[in-house]
């Protein structure tokens, strides 16, 4: 009996949990594949009839696509240049000696807490003097810069547990130290890889203030920017809205739902040291 | 082409290339990408950020300096109110870590069903913020699916406007950072007790001690570097990171009641023309950041010196 109870009450959290969490997503998803009146005629319910016409307003609007590739092609370059640049900086810190080393790891910690709006004045009149506002260079470099530190501090912590004795092996047999980096290191590296890659992703794909200040050309817009315009254009036709939350929603739940075995073991390794 | 290391002896730190004379400058050109990114981003911004908060526009268009940029915002009402709305959310932090603790350990026993607990825990954090503001903007609405359902079940007192009212409208974007943040607490928290040596687990239930016991002196104790880690990443998230939230659900209002530090930079830089009174708010966030990333390593070393 009281073994009943106790499964009960540690039962009841994780219910509650699952309950609030998928709530507000059923919301999402279930009114994107209603016709706007039966929204308004019950926002809860599951459509008697369910359609796919809210998607294909939304996707034929005539911006979505554009957006959808903008948010595609800043997200994944720079996640792409933050891995390996990352992976650079973090392979020298953990596995060289030299001077400054010490000096540039705990730099990491203090430049993952500044603020980026604070930076945002600075970087505007950077960017236009170089001329890249209203391209997506523009956000693309900001990103990369943001992500390094979290990156290079993650990777760090994992390369530094890796054995020396590979790496000696590695050098006998003639590898360069970038021919060991390359063909050792970072192929036993992967969860480490993968988490970086998830975070970042999550991070590049959803950013908002600095894709709102730097891409304002309707063009060059990413997907979430894109968003709070639709809203508004959308405000009276709530499933067309809810379908275009759904797309923007789909890639990274990808991402995760890819990555997510990884995620536990990569952060293991990479924030507690 | 690299030499291969002949004189490795063990115990020292690896020199990846070390026999070359290339090897002294071979550390600086991995870190050579990375470094010029980071100037470009942070090195540079901030520099000219601190130049920026201290240059006065005069009138005539000659410029002078000093702090009469920080006197004019520091009485600033808009901006008080700001701070003490960050000082609302830090209210979050303490909610979220007892939360996303025990959501871990619940999910550290492996619970039934902890496998799907396990992965729709960290959904909300991978969702962007403008889908999951607007999602609860028709949540919480006036009309909206909360009040709704709080109608059809009878609870008529607790119908609010949770986002039209200058009263409520900040808490209500407290919950919504609370529901999106917490499955972050509880993946990290789940990565450091998986590391846990399951024969301490073991041992204390030998000596038949209870759930709470378990908790509080094997569980806890393991998990406490973790947990100041997480407690002062979120207070620096409450500081500098909840703009997002704030302009997609609530725009500053009611009333200017939910503008956040962030917000009044952000208004002040880009709507009202006013660079320089956003670069002295800025520093102000900036130095703020800075007093609580060394108040964590005060206490870190203070923890480190009683143990040992």
């Amino acid at each position: 009996m009281r073994r009943v109870v106790g499964q009960t009450a540690r039962q009841l959290p994780l219910l509650v949990m699952a309950f609030v969490i998928l709530v507000p997503l059923y919301f999402m998803v279930v009114n994107s594949l209603k016709t706007n009146d039966a929204f308004l005629d019950s926002s809860l319910g599951l459509p008697s009839r369910p359609s796919l016409r809210a998607y294909g307003d939304a996707a034929s609007d005539r911006n979505l696509g554009q957006l959808f590739w903008n948010s595609v092609v800043i997200a994944v370059t720079s996640v792409a240049v933050t891995t390996g640049f990352g992976a650079l900086a973090a392979f020298a810190l953990a596995k060289m000696v030299f001077r400054g080393r010490e000096l540039f790891f705990r730099l990491m910690l203090p430049l993952m807490v500044i603020p980026p709006i604070v930076l945002l004045v600075p970087q505007f009149k950077l960017m236009s003097s170089a001329g890249l506002v209203n391209h997506r260079a523009s956000v693309i470099i900001i990103y990369i810069g943001l992500m390094l530190p979290f990156t290079i501090y993650l990777l760090r912590n994992f390369f530094v547990s890796f054995p020396d004795e590979l790496l000696d092996a590695a050098a006998l047999d003639g590898c360069s130290p970038m021919t060991s980096f390359l063909r050792v290191v970072l192929p036993i590296s992967r969860p480490a890889l993968i988490t970086a890659v998830i975070v970042n992703f999550v991070f590049a794909w959803n950013e908002l203030l600095i894709a709102l200040v730097f891409l304002q050309s309707e063009g060059s817009r990413t997907l979430v920017v894109g968003l709070t315009v639709f809203r508004s254009r959308f405000s009276l036709d709530v499933p067309v809205l809810m379908a275009g939350l759904t797309i923007a929603t789909v890639p990274v739940l990808l991402v995760y739902l890819f990555g997510q075995r990884y995620l536990v073991r990569g952060l293991l390794a990479g924030s507690v040291k | 082409m690299a030499a291969p290391v002949v004189t490795a002896t063990a115990g020292t730190p690896r020199r990846a290339g070390a026999g070359r004379s290339g090897a002294v400058v071979r550390p600086y050109l991995y870190l050579a990408p990375a470094t010029i990114v980071l100037v470009v981003v942070f090195g540079y911004p901030v520099l000219r950020l601190l130049v920026e908060s201290v240059t006065v526009p005069g009138i005539l268009g000659e410029t002078g300096h000093g702090l009469d940029n920080f006197r004019s915002v520091i009485d600033d009402p808009i901006l008080r109110r700001a701070l003490l709305n960050n000082l609302r959310l830090f209210l979050a932090v303490p909610v979220m870590t007892v939360v996303a603790v025990l959501l871990a350990t619940l999910l550290h026993e492996r619970i039934a069903g902890w496998r799907f607990y396990q992965s729709i825990v960290f959904v909300p954090y991978v969702l962007a913020i403008p889908v999951v503001g607007i999602i609860f903007s028709y949540v919480l609405q006036r009309h909206g699916l909360l009040n709704q359902s709080l109608g059809a079940l009878g609870l008529d007192p607790l119908v609010h406007d949770w986002l039209g009212s200058s009263q409520l409208a900040i808490w209500s974007v407290w919950v919504v950072i609370v529901w999106q943040q917490v499955g972050f607490g509880v993946v990290l928290f789940l990565a450091r007790l998986s590391s846990l040596d399951p024969g301490l687990i073991e041992a204390a239930m030998v000596d038949r001690a209870g759930w709470w016991r378990r908790f509080r002196h094997v569980v806890l104790p393991h998990l406490a570097p973790i947990i100041e880690f997480f407690v002062t990443l979120s207070l620096i998230n409450m500081l500098s990171w909840v703009f997002n939230y704030v302009y997609v659900m609530t725009g500053g209002g009611p009333a200017r009641s939910t503008y956040v530090t962030e917000l009044v930079i952000y208004q002040q830089a880009f709507r009202d023309g006013l660079p320089n009174l956003a670069a002295a708010v800025s520093v102000i966030l900036l130095v703020l950041a800075t007093v609580l990333l060394s108040a964590q390593s005060l206490v870190r070393r203070r923890i480190e010196r009683m143990e040992s």
